[in-house]
């Protein structure tokens, strides 16, 4: 896939990069495939643990668990019905599944069997779901814009969308512990360390403040809290003061958390890496407004379309989701 | 695919006599079952009845001569698993769990009634001995190939048994979940497929055509059995079959009668979900009784 060709004058376009980009900034820390080497470590430790994937074990980070406990890993091709249809049966005979693949896959494709098979019975199976939101440029056919508004209606299921590599780290084992499914939104590849620069835990369930600030609270999810944390650094050098509460489990939210931090009259932002509808901002909405809570909220989140192909710094500037977008929304909404 | 029996494997050479009385025995289980779907059937004024009668002899074979389980402890561990791919076959199950003695024949009035136990669709978090919550078509051998692999990796030797009906073959993921059990060996997996010829919207052949179903699994990498579903001597024989077969997993490939042993709705239209007026219950049920008291004279 080639951006169209240009002529020899003109600045050469970026391209649309392999199947496993990175989304790391330049010059960010990063940590190669955490949720493989979590995954595996765990399985170590508790032998009930096995792994799926749907012919996308080297895409997002299973390999790492197939190669180091072979005997665990089960394949199951590019069937992403079968593969979860057969999480839930491993489940049913008392194993731990963790199923891979690509988020609009289990997600769109896979949806009755994610709802019926595995969230109905409220079996521990744990679908990991890599490319979410906007972190390919493959285009619509790959960009799972849309998987917290398809999920957050499955009665039962817990939804966590993490931050980086350490967040990752930590909800592995987390997810596993938890009794009923789980959908995790996976950063793969080489996956930027943030958040072991803060006091920070991960808590399934629990929303995080990582920064204080007195003129805006920036409320982030995903990959897009670390867009966040340096989107209120740079903020600082213009005098706004911007805090971050990381909510790295959209289901069931810190409705707690939410409701006390956006009662200090801050510029409230919701930021995700999601479609503005169904996700987080309408999460937060309506968290507020059943409380009877009259503030206003600024989404930063993608456009409710189908997005364009191409390079993923590219899209990420066009669709708002950059640092430097970031920004001229908050020095626009202030 | 030709059967690679390994002779170890077979079962003791049975005396013609005690085949006889084995038959004889699930036949008054298969009379059981049918007349507890028609109570059932009553109770509700409609439902499944037809497809309830066609597999009613699968279902004697199964749970009386063929899985292993406890009545009395339906989650113990080392149990076969039976699944029940075809939700709206409940009636026939339940039928089948009060034959097996998991289930009280008296709760059985309860079918389909507000707070029972028994829905209309099968769930497994309602029913003891319901081990998935089938009906969303196509389910049933997915799951089926998550226990097997499960079972198999924890040295168990319990088998996993899934009960899915010829309109099933419409769905995918009926034959992603084939290749994932042929792909993986399993031969701890036996299928039945339930051809009764009949889906919702009229005749299989003519909604979409699935037949040759012996085929399409034996391509698939299936050891695949084709067997008259009413005739519970060819059922035994198919099920010994399936039980010793290695390297593969098995496929029983049942034609059943819809209304089979009540001559009323055998000959009725063919129909999913068959209309039967409320004085022809009894009805049914004399026939059924007349049915299968003179098939024992004739055996006799």
């Amino acid at each position: 896939m080639n951006a169209p060709v240009t002529s020899t004058n003109a600045p050469r376009k970026l391209t649309t990069s392999a199947m496993i980009a990175s989304i790391a900034e330049e010059g960010q820390r990063t940590t190669k495939a955490p949720f493989g080497h979590a995954l595996a470590r765990l399985a170590e430790e508790r032998p009930e643990i096995v792994g799926l994937s749907a012919d996308l074990a080297k895409y997002t980070d299973m390999h790492i668990f197939r190669d180091a406990h072979p005997d665990r890993f089960f394949q199951m091709g590019m069937a992403e019905q079968s593969m979860l249809g057969a999480a839930a049966g491993l489940a049913e005979v008392g194993l731990v599944p963790f199923a891979s693949t690509y988020s609009v896959f289990a997600t769109r494709r896979a949806y009755d069997f994610l709802c019926l098979d595995i969230a109905e019975p409220g079996l521990n199976v744990n679908v990991v779901g890599a490319l979410p939101g906007l972190t390919t440029g493959y285009g619509p056919s790959h960009q799972a814009t849309e998987d917290l508004a398809i999920l957050r209606g499955m009665p039962g299921l817990t939804i966590v969308d993490p931050a980086d590599s350490v967040d990752i780290e930590q909800a592995v084992p987390a997810l596993a512990a938890a009794p009923g499914p789980t959908y995790l939104r996976l950063l793969r590849g080489a996956v930027p360390t943030v958040l072991d620069e803060y006091d920070y835990r991960f808590e399934l369930g629990r929303a995080a403040e990582l920064r204080t600030g007195r003129d805006v609270l920036f409320i982030s999810t995903g990959l897009m809290t670390t867009r966040a944390l340096t989107a209120a650094k740079e903020l600082a050098a213009d005098h706004i003061d911007a805090a971050v509460l990381h909510v790295p489990t959209i289901k069931p939210l810190d409705t707690e958390a939410i409701l006390r931090e956006t009662a200090k009259g801050r510029l409230v932002v919701t930021l995700e890496n999601h479609t503005v509808i169904g996700g987080l901002a309408e999460s937060v909405a309506s968290c507020l407004a059943y409380a009877g809570a009259g503030v206003r909220i600024v989404p930063i989140g993608l456009p409710d379309a189908f997005l364009a192909a191409g390079a993923l710094p590219t899209l990420h500037d066009r669709y708002g989701l950059s640092v430097s977008a970031i920004k001229t929304r908050v020095r626009e909404e202030l | 695919m030709s059967s690679s029996i390994d002779s170890t494997l077979t079962p003791a050479v049975e005396n013609s006599t005690d085949r006889a009385q084995r038959i004889n025995a699930l036949r008054e289980s298969a009379y059981r079952i049918r007349r507890h779907a028609l109570d059932m059937g009553e109770v509700q004024g409609q439902g499944y009845i037809g497809q309830a009668l066609g597999v009613a002899d699968i279902l004697a074979v199964a749970y009386k001569d063929v899985l292993n389980y406890r009545a009395d402890e339906p989650g113990w561990a080392e149990r076969d698993r039976f699944l029940l791919s075809i939700g709206h076959y409940a009636i026939a199950l339940y039928a089948a769990l009060a034959e097996a003695g998991i289930l009280n024949v008296e709760e059985l009035a309860t079918y389909g009634s507000d707070d029972s136990r028994l829905p209309m669709s099968g769930m497994a978090s309602y029913t003891p001995g319901m081990e998935i919550s089938g009906g969303s078509l196509g389910h049933g051998l997915g799951v089926a190939a998550g226990m097997a692999l499960g079972l198999r990796h924890q040295g168990s030797s319990a088998r996993v048994y899934n009960l899915l009906s010829d309109g099933e073959l419409d769905e995918g993921s009926t034959w992603e979940a084939a290749l994932a059990c042929a792909h993986h060996g399993l031969d701890n997996v036996t299928t039945i497929v339930d051809v009764n010829a009949l889906q919702a919207d009229g005749p299989t052949a003519g909604v979409l055509r699935t037949e040759p179903v012996t085929d399409k699994w034996e391509a698939f990498g299936w050891h695949a059995i084709r067997v008259d579903g009413n005739d519970i001597g060819a059922l035994l024989t198919a099920f010994d079959a399936a039980r010793v077969h290695r390297g593969s997993p098995s496929v029983l490939v049942c034609d059943t009668q819809i209304g089979r042993g009540v001559p009323l709705l055998e000959t009725r239209e063919k129909a999913h979900f068959m209309r039967v007026e409320e004085h022809e219950w009894q009805v049914a049920r004399d026939q059924l009784a007349h049915h299968h008291r003179n098939r024992k004279g004739s055996d006799a």
